[in-house]
């Protein structure tokens, strides 16, 4: 092979590379099960991953931005337990809590973006202690117990998690929704064009007049939005919570974005690679647990996946596959 | 080892002071609030503070390691269940059945084994490949954390050995083997970092990694070196708790990782590298784990310290920031 | 000098970019006990040099000899080795550890168990810095020196080794005049040592004071040496300009309109003080110096990057507060930054997108980018300044520096302001691109525009300017009105001789 030819084939898997083996992998286990890609059982992986997948639609967002989340886990405890509280009230009832929960949600969001954005503070270490303020405003909540909605046939809650439209479950609308939505609003608006300048380039972004505070802010304020939107998915599903319900998400959740393609050193990625991102993990799971594999074995493959797709990326960028670290 | 700056000294005394601070809070205000009949600044609660540090305290130190080296590693919880799990389970594999006691040793050197192979995993990828050691260990939790439950399932791993629990219970002047374990740790990994051209040039790898590969460091072999020996800590961690307890969790040590990095941050190494000290996370740990025994001895909610230690973390970040602005001229971008 | 061996030389060096010959066949040598300057504006070739030297960059022709050995330098560490050392201009020292560690950076002394020797360590160390005479010790912390000190620490490294020749990269540039002394004292024990010394700087006075002979580089290609006891400035200027200037285009008449920008006493901080200027519509007012005379601070300031301590700023007579480059731009003012890739461009997004970026706002069909209209303002610049492109799809990190500079102009050119600053408008781009850029500044003044040119390259300000601003050390030096300036005249003013009183 050519070396133009080499580059122009390592182009194309650096582009499109997560893509290609995700539908390599969905045609293999099609021909070996058939039953993989029948309408229940995609539906099925879909509606387990959307609760992963609504999270990682709004981390799109603050990766691209050029910053992390790593409190998304934890907030979705907090929302999942806040709504099942709230619907609990007598004062709210379902109706109010859904919008309350929300609205708390969304300020624990704008606090993010208020310290990353406007404050400057690294995003690692704030979103590292609100991991941890977030999971103590939780228990401090809860009280350290469990919520449930005592009498579960007297409400019409459940609809998000359990319901179906068509045969199609809510929880795959919501996601599929939503990601059109975000989808729409990263690639076609003049914020979604400011979220990749001020990601792929800060300063220039600012010398272009970019409010690049306000741009980080509202990447935020997105991401709480679609944690609230999982809690409400999680808390509905189950018609209760544990406080710990989001307890180590924010990783898997991170592990999706980055599958799908997005830097993190921000500029880069798209909502629909973060899509394929999950379905992969989502998939991957399902096809193993058909194939007889335990369940945790989806652990091993996923870590084997990201670095392979993160590292034939990059091989792909610098042009050669081993590093030059000396 | 360099003279000691009025800066350099506000930063590194910054969590001793805390730490007194946190003291004299709790002592006076346990004497209004506390439930307890004994003083908090009883001798034996502070023995066993120590001791309670320990599991934390260990792994920290290696993470102060690779954070100065510039890089970060965030499968050290998974790392050290899975050394434990290999300890506990290895002592009733039948090959060692007819070495009586003898399995204990073996068994540790099977779980440390563990931990530096997991170690030098992350690092040669993170050398060969270049890919970001955030992602790389990253990845490492997930996998980790897969070999973990696929080696017992949901299922608690647990080998109760008394000869085991007398060692890891045993007790030296008052301080029991995770309290040792822990100084010793902190001692040797000190002078390692303080005194020898590795962790010397480790500082320099973190700090300005092209002058130091233009000066002829080799970046590589040092970054393999601390990722094996964070997982050589890892597993310590684990043998020096596991021992005494007997019974591993698939899930044990989750969240780990953040926690290491908290006790770091606040003993003021900088995210960036090149500049950290283990004393500094010492104090961070010893921080941490005050503040959450002393929210506890006045009677505050278990759950306040979580909110608490998230927002001394983010004010800690704030004042950092605070503290190095350039004034009025500065650009801003 | 001629019968001694030269400690240093190179032959024929030849090394080119995709499109650019940035080194077109450079020989000079330096013999030991000499100190060699090398010369030439911006851009002429002198970094790519030295990093061929320093084995960054492998030429495709030509050799080096260090003491007539020929040698392939592969490494800054291999050129060390074989006693080829440099003084960078940016410092490259780990900040946290002290000054010993730096100076031994990669070969600590070792006892054993990997311990480091301290007392040795310590102690030759100080035996280094003793020659060099400075005020700190081998245990002070690098990060609390001042950058002249930290320079020290960068020389001291260079004493560790037997150096043949050590080559210093613009060594003044951050230093006060007292700590020149000090350097040009060591630079003449290094002489008197029989080390080989090549010496690079702008600086005239600096040049005529220590070195014995000096060569010049223009546009990549090897111009001459010239001895600097038989020489003059204006023979040196012109072997680095090359041509006799063409400064007719000053001297013809220039219609000039109304005042588009006037500042008043403007400072910040330390970084200028007390800046007074016009800028008219119609006129390109070049503003030259040497690099850290306040000027490109001052364009921040004017773009609201940095908040000015006094001073006021009048647009067409409006006295604005502009704290922010938003306002900046709704005054009707762009910057074109000093750094393309760190400032200008967002380097992995296409084009288009880069140069409708301030205006993406207004580019809109309902909520959404208006596609269209982005591809027209595209195409229009693209053909009005000659972007050399496959399309707007492609990233600008794939273009040439040239068309990187095109997009970054073209950008502010479409957001129609009224007052166009450019900070320095060619640097790393190719002698073609060059030209059409000052050429293009030339036709905005001529359409109306008000001009205000940063650039350290004086053939570039005389060329493209209507009128001179000469700043020295944050103030304005001289003002210089149509036809009035002479380069003697210039050099002077930014060496800080001969102002017209606005500076202390």
């Amino acid at each position: 092979m050519t070396d133009s030819r080499a580059k122009a084939l390592g182009g194309l898997l650096a582009r499109q590379g997560i893509l290609v083996a995700f539908v390599l992998f969905m045609v293999g286990f099609a021909l070996w099960n058939p039953r993989f890609i029948g309408i229940d059982n995609v539906f099925g992986v879909i509606r387990s991953s959307a609760i992963l997948g609504v999270m990682a639609l709004g981390v799109t967002f603050v990766v691209i931005g050029g910053n992390l989340d790593l409190s998304v886990g934890s907030m979705m405890s907090f929302s999942a337990i806040v709504v099942l509280d709230l619907h609990e009230n007598p004062a709210f009832g379902p109706a109010l809590a859904i919008p309350a929960m929300f609205a708390m949600t969304m300020a624990l969001g704008a606090l993010i973006g208020f310290l990353v954005g406007y404050l400057k503070l690294n995003s690692l270490i704030v979103t590292l202690g609100m991991l941890s303020a977030i999971h103590g405003l939780t228990l401090a909540y809860s009280g350290g117990q469990n919520m449930d909605i005592a009498n579960q046939q007297a409400t019409w809650f459940g609809v998000f998690g359990r319901g179906t439209v068509a045969g199609v479950p809510i929880p795959v609308l919501m996601f599929g929704g939503l990601a059109l939505i975000l989808a729409v609003i990263l690639a076609k608006t003049p914020f979604g064009r400011k979220v990749y300048a001020v990601g792929g380039n800060g300063t220039a972004a600012t010398f272009s007049g970019i409010p690049r505070a306000r741009v980080v802010f509202m990447t935020y304020l997105i991401s709480s939005f679609c944690v609230a939107t999982a809690g409400l998915i999680q808390a509905s599903r189950t018609m209760g919570a544990q406080n710990t319900v989001g307890q180590g998400m924010e990783l898997e959740v991170l592990a999706a974005v980055i599958l799908g393609g997005a830097s993190l050193l921000g500029g880069s990625g798209t909502v629909f690679k973060t899509v394929i991102g999950v379905l992969i993990l989502g998939f991957i799971q399902n096809g193993l647990l058909l194939a007889g594999l335990q369940f945790y074995a989806q652990f091993v493959v996923t870590w084997v996946i990201i670095i392979l797709a993160v590292w034939l990326d990059i091989a792909a960028k610098r042009g050669r596959l081993w590093s030059p670290i000396a | 080892m360099t003279k000691p700056t009025l800066s350099g000294l506000i930063k590194n005394g910054a969590i001793w002071g805390f730490i007194v601070l946190e003291l004299i809070f709790f002592s006076v205000a346990g004497h209004f609030w506390s439930m307890s009949e004994s003083a908090f600044m009883d001798f034996g609660n502070m023995l066993l503070l120590l001791k309670q540090s320990a599991p934390i305290g260990i792994i920290a130190v290696g993470m102060t390691v690779i954070m100065i080296n510039g890089n970060i590693d965030l499968s050290v919880g998974a790392t050290y269940a899975l050394s434990a799990v290999v300890m506990l389970d290895s002592m009733s594999w039948p090959i060692f059945a007819g070495l009586g006691d003898w399995v204990i040793p073996v068994a540790w050197l099977l779980a440390l084994l563990t931990g530096v192979t997991l170690g030098l995993i992350n690092g040669l990828i993170v050398w060969k490949t270049g890919v970001d050691a955030f992602i790389v260990t990253l990845g490492a939790m997930l996998g980790y954390r897969g070999l973990v439950f696929m080696y017992n399932g949901e299922q608690p791993t647990y080998h109760l050995n008394w000869t085991m629990v007398d060692i890891a219970e045993a007790n030296v002047l008052g301080l029991e083997t995770p309290s040792l374990v822990l100084i010793a740790v902190v001692v040797i990994v000190w002078l390692l970092m303080t005194r020898t051209v590795h962790g010397r040039n480790a500082y320099a790898i973190g700090d300005n990694r092209e002058a130091a590969v233009n000066a002829g460091i080799r970046v590589g072999p040092h970054m393999l070196l601390n990722f094996a020996l964070i997982g050589f800590l890892s597993a310590l961690s684990a043998v020096a708790f596991y021992s005494a307890s007997g019974s591993v969790n698939p899930n044990d040590g989750t969240l780990f990782e953040l926690w290491a990095i908290t006790a770091v941050v606040l003993g003021g190494t900088k995210l960036t590298g090149g500049s950290g000290s283990i004393i500094g996370t010492f104090g961070g740990v010893i921080a941490i784990q005050l503040l959450r025994k002393g929210l506890g001895y006045i009677g505050a909610d278990t759950e306040t310290v979580n909110l608490v230690i998230g927002t001394i973390l983010i004010a800690v970040l704030f004042l950092d920031k605070q503290l190095n602005r350039k004034g009025q001229e500065e650009l801003k971008v | 000098m001629t019968d001694q061996t030269p400690a240093l030389r190179l032959e024929n060096i030849v090394k080119t970019f995709p499109g650019v010959r940035a080194l077109g066949g450079v020989s000079f040598e330096v013999f030991p006990g000499e100190v060699h300057a090398l010369m030439g504006e911006n851009g002429a070739g002198k970094s790519t040099l030295m990093k061929v030297l320093g084995g960054i960059y492998q030429p495709e022709e030509g050799r080096i000899f260090v003491e007539e050995v020929q040698t392939v330098m592969t490494s800054p560490l291999q050129a060390k080795a074989k006693g080829v050392m440099f003084i960078h201009q940016e410092l490259s020292l780990a900040e946290e550890l002290s000054v010993a560690e730096n100076v031994y950076l990669g070969e600590l002394p070792r006892k054993s168990f990997g311990r480091v020797d301290w007392a040795r360590l310590y102690a030759q160390t100080d035996e280094i810095l003793d020659r060099l005479k400075v005020s700190f010790n081998a245990r002070t912390r690098v990060g609390d020196l001042s950058i002249a000190n930290q320079q020290m620490v960068e020389i001291a490294r260079a004493l560790t080794v037997e150096a043949k020749a050590v080559i210093f990269d613009e060594p003044t540039a951050s230093l006060t005049d007292a700590e020149k002394v000090v350097l040009f004292d060591v630079i003449s024990d290094l002489r008197a040592d029989g080390v080989g010394i090549v010496y690079i700087s702008h600086r005239m006075e600096e040049i005529f004071k220590i070195t014995d002979r000096i060569s010049v580089l223009r546009d990549g290609e090897y111009r001459g040496t010239l001895v600097t006891a038989e020489t003059d400035e204006d023979e040196i200027t012109q072997m680095m300009i090359g041509r006799s200037l063409d400064l007719s285009r000053n001297a013809a008449p220039v219609e000039v309109g109304e005042v588009a920008l006037r500042v008043e006493g403007l400072s910040c901080g330390d970084l200028f003080q007390d800046v007074s200027f016009e800028l008219r519509q119609g006129e390109v007012v070049g503003f030259y110096g040497l690099v850290g005379a306040g000027r490109t601070e001052i364009a921040e300031t004017l773009f609201g990057l940095r908040t000015p301590s006094s001073g006021r700023i009048f647009l067409k007579d409006e006295e604005l507060k502009i704290s922010s480059p938003i306002e900046a731009i709704g005054h009707g003012i762009s910057l074109v930054p000093e750094s393309r890739k760190e400032q200008g461009l967002i380097l992995g997004m296409n084009c288009r997108d880069n140069i409708t970026l301030p205006q993406v706002d207004d580019m809109t069909a309902g909520p959404f980018v208006a596609d269209g209209a982005e591809v027209a303002i595209f195409d229009q610049y693209r053909d009005r300044l000659q972007i050399k492109t496959p399309s707007w799809r492609t990233s600008v990190g794939s273009l040439s520096g040239g068309n990187q500079q095109k997009i970054v102009i073209g950008k502010w050119l479409a957001m129609r302001p009224d007052v166009l600053i450019v900070d320095e408008p060619t640097r790393g781009i190719d002698v073609g691109s060059k030209s059409e850029i000052h050429n293009l500044l030339r036709d905005l003044a001529a359409q109306g525009y008000a001009v205000m040119v940063i650039s350290s390259e004086m053939p570039e300000v005389l060329h493209v300017s209507d009128r001179i601003i000469a700043m020295y050390h944050g103030r304005i030096m001289r003002k210089f009105g149509v036809g009035e300036v002479t380069e003697d005249s210039l050099v002077q003013a930014i060496s800080g001789i001969g102002g017209d009183g606005q500076a202390a």
